[in-house]
């Protein structure tokens, strides 16, 4: 990370803690120059939950019921990538049918996730407007202002949950994938209930779509500055570079649009991800290792995965994909466009989720494969929301945990988040800043530019709770000369 | 035999001589909570949650072992012994590393079940948080002694129903435990059977098939009883 160093007598910092609106607890730290203008910034997670840890010793089998634990969110990516991970120990082939059912609760999770990301954490803000008093500038306040709106976007989330308790038996932490493959199936009631849910969540979507579209005209300046840079992106895609959410391999893209490395076997991570460690915060900073560090810097999520897929694989993504591409030159690199991202995920997921509903073999009764120890580490990988996530497991030849690595979308992210900041801040803090008196609307927008990448810190950190913001203004001696807290 | 008369909670009752106060009350259709206790093997009086209190005595005795006695006025709900169930719930919590929501018995331990029908709300006492180990080197089942209550059930099992000896305990105070045979390995075990009883009788996760995730360690308890009825009484019924 690209700390400023060293500072001045009468350069600033400026901190903003906690950050709201995200999950799980960070602050913001803004580093000033003599002249009063922001140098550099840096976003620290300040929680550690330790999950790597205490996991060691247990049986690998036991993992989709503890990791999923590190987060209410989306517990479902952790259940899915961990039973991954167990498929590869055992060396199995899970059953198609267990594949697809797998599949449909994390296109379940990616609509409840998105759904939440976009209508009640970051709409508030493009929405009702930076300036809005901080108390209306939430998901009760879109409530107020646009009614209908609020309820198809509450509507949407819960038809994703519905999706993974219809499986999973509950909506959060269900366990319910397992080595091996899944518990239990699909009933025809539940499919039913599906079904008859998708016209009203397709409706919601493509509301939303047209919504963004002239939030994109008014908001031109935020695609701008909000995170617009060169970097590397990466995802999960198919053989032929279709979209992919669960299975695939890794792609890494330039910001030109350029693949720079393919098909790579996510049992192999580790040779083309490196993890970096800061001291000011919990949360590590993977990068592409060859590139080294911090040059090595990529994107993942919804961004990241439009632009490292030529397809979406179903027609209205597609047709939104296309439009989404043209807003950039090669690759899109504007941040604020997670948002236009998550959208067009949302709608490839319900055209997913309405093919399953028509797929026989997804209704099948054979679940789950058996077998003992085969390897003594495996790698599961699949897309979460927020991005692509790894667990990592080294058992013994009983199966007991010895070494446990999870690398989650955050963290991938958290270089990139740092640059988004002080992109943010130098445009908004101008000199003079240093004094103490930053408008509040002018943090939020600082904020904002965490928000557009979803993070989840409890997950990234293995944290616990909601998200309040913390922002300091930091003197280059190190000293705190102006704080605002929140939350 | 002659039969003993005593009251129960005020209730009359004609009980065998010789027979437990446990089973005295079970006929009764009076319910006093349990956890050592299992259908088909001898009571040790091990967990202490079925104490009750007997006029005259002043202390508490647990119903598992105490005999019916002539004109024996027992107890088995008061805000003590309420108090000493919760306290005994407590003490077992604190003392190994009970984690229900990601355990493999969850919604089927008898452990969990008492704490809920108690009352046990929060645990007042430290928890000791002790480094045991898991056990998977037997093919078939695992031995997680993190949920371990000592209740002895397997070993009862193991000795008197199964016949192999292989459980046993080992070990004094908090660092009593189940061993295998001489303290090895499960798997490396000459005399274990592979008949399952032990996993069959444990109260909590502490032994469990192999591969069973959150919440999937179900028990058949009547497996027990039947084979226990069929070989002293010579009849093949099922409880059903």
């Amino acid at each position: 990370m690209s700390r400023m160093s060293p500072m001045s007598p009468t350069a600033k910092r400026i901190v903003i803690d906690p950050v709201t609106r995200i999950e799980g607890h960070a602050k913001i730290s803004l580093f000033l120059d003599d002249a009063g203008n922001v140098a550099d910034a840096e976003f620290h997670v300040v929680e550690f939950r330790g999950f790597e840890k205490f996991c060691e010793g247990r049986p690998y089998g036991e993992m989709p019921g503890i990791t999923p634990r590190i987060c209410g969110i989306c517990p479902v990516s952790h259940l899915l990538a961990s039973a991954k991970a167990g498929d590869a120990i055992m060396a199995v082939n899970i059953p198609p049918t267990a594949d697809k059912l797998r599949r449909l609760m994390n296109l379940g999770q990616i609509v409840q996730s998105h759904a939440l990301s976009f209508f009640h954490l970051s709409a508030p803000d493009f929405l009702l407007g930076w300036e809005t008093p901080q108390p209306q500038r939430n998901v009760f306040g879109l409530i107020g202002s646009n009614k209908d709106l609020a309820r198809a976007g509450i509507r949407l989330r819960q038809f994703g949950q519905e999706i993974i308790e219809i499986l999973g038996g509950q909506k959060v932490h269900p366990a319910w994938a397992v080595p091996g493959g899944v518990r239990s199936g699909l009933s025809p009631e539940g499919r039913e209930r599906i079904r008859l849910w998708l016209p009203e969540a397709y409706a919601t979507t493509e509301a939303a779509l047209a919504l963004w579209k002239k939030t994109m005209e008014t908001h031109q300046r935020e695609v701008q500055i909000f995170g617009n840079f060169p970097s590397l992106f990466m995802g999960l895609v198919a053989e032929d570079g279709t979209w992919e959410h669960h299975g695939g391999k890794l792609r890494f893209t330039d910001s030109s649009g350029s693949i720079i490395a393919d098909q790579l076997d996510p049992q192999k991570y580790y040779e083309v991800i490196g993890e970096s460690v800061q001291t000011s915060s919990y949360l590590k900073s993977p990068y592409y290792l060859p590139m080294g560090f911090p040059a090595g810097i990529y994107r993942v999520g919804p961004l990241a995965r439009l632009n490292v897929c030529e397809r979406m694989g179903v027609p209205k993504a597609d047709a939104e994909l296309k439009l989404f591409k043209k807003l950039g030159r090669g690759a899109v690199t504007s941040s604020f466009l997670y948002h236009y991202a998550r959208l067009i995920e949302i709608m490839a997921s319900l055209e997913y989720i309405e093919r399953y509903m028509s797929d026989s073999e997804i209704m099948g009764d054979y679940l789950r494969a058996d077998a003992g120890i085969n390897n003594l580490r495996g790698v599961g990988a699949s897309e979460a929301p927020r991005g692509t996530l790894f667990h990592d497991y080294t058992v013994d030849r009983n199966g007991l945990l010895k070494k446990v690595n999870l690398i989650v979308a955050t963290g991938q992210n958290n270089l990139a988040m740092n640059q988004t900041v002080a992109q943010i801040a130098r445009h908004y803090i101008k000199s003079g800043a240093g004094n103490g008196t930053i408008p509040e609307p002018l943090l939020n927008r600082v904020e904002h530019g965490i928000r557009c990448y979803d993070p989840c810190l409890s997950c990234s950190t293995h944290a616990v709770g909601q998200m309040p913001m913390h922002v300091q203004l930091i003197a280059p001696d190190g000293s705190v000369v102006s704080e605002v807290t929140r939350g | 035999m002659a039969a003993k008369t005593l009251t129960i909670d005020g209730k009359p009752i004609t009980a065998e001589e010789g027979a437990t106060v446990l089973q005295a009350a079970d006929e009764a259709g009076i319910k006093i909570p349990t956890l050592c206790h299992l259908d088909g093997v001898y009571d040790v009086g091990a967990c202490r949650l079925c104490l009750v209190e007997v006029t005259g005595v002043a202390k508490l005795l647990p119903a598992c072992t105490t005999r019916v006695a002539e004109g024996m006025e027992v107890k088995t709900d008061s805000e003590r012994l309420r108090k000493y169930r919760r306290i005994t719930l407590e003490l077992l919590f604190a003392e190994r590393n009970h984690v229900c929501a990601v355990c493999v018995a969850n919604g089927h331990c008898e452990l969990q079940t008492l704490a809920y029908s108690q009352g046990m709300d929060h645990v007042r006492y430290e928890y000791l948080f002790p480094k045991w180990g898991v056990d998977t080197t037997h093919r078939l089942f695992g031995m997680d002694h993190n949920r371990c209550v000592l209740c002895t059930r397997c070993v009862r099992v193991c000795w008197h129903v199964e016949g192999a000896g292989t459980k046993n305990v080992a070990g004094r105070g908090t660092r009593s435990h189940i061993i295998t045979d001489l303290a090895m390995p499960w798997g490396e075990s000459d005399s274990c059977t592979q008949c399952g009883k032990c996993v069959q009788a444990c109260p909590t996760g502490a032994l469990f098939h192999k591969g069973s995730t959150t919440g999937e360690m179900e028990r058949d308890r009547g497996k027990l009883e039947f084979i226990v009825t069929a070989r002293e009484k010579k009849q093949w019924v099922t409880a059903d």
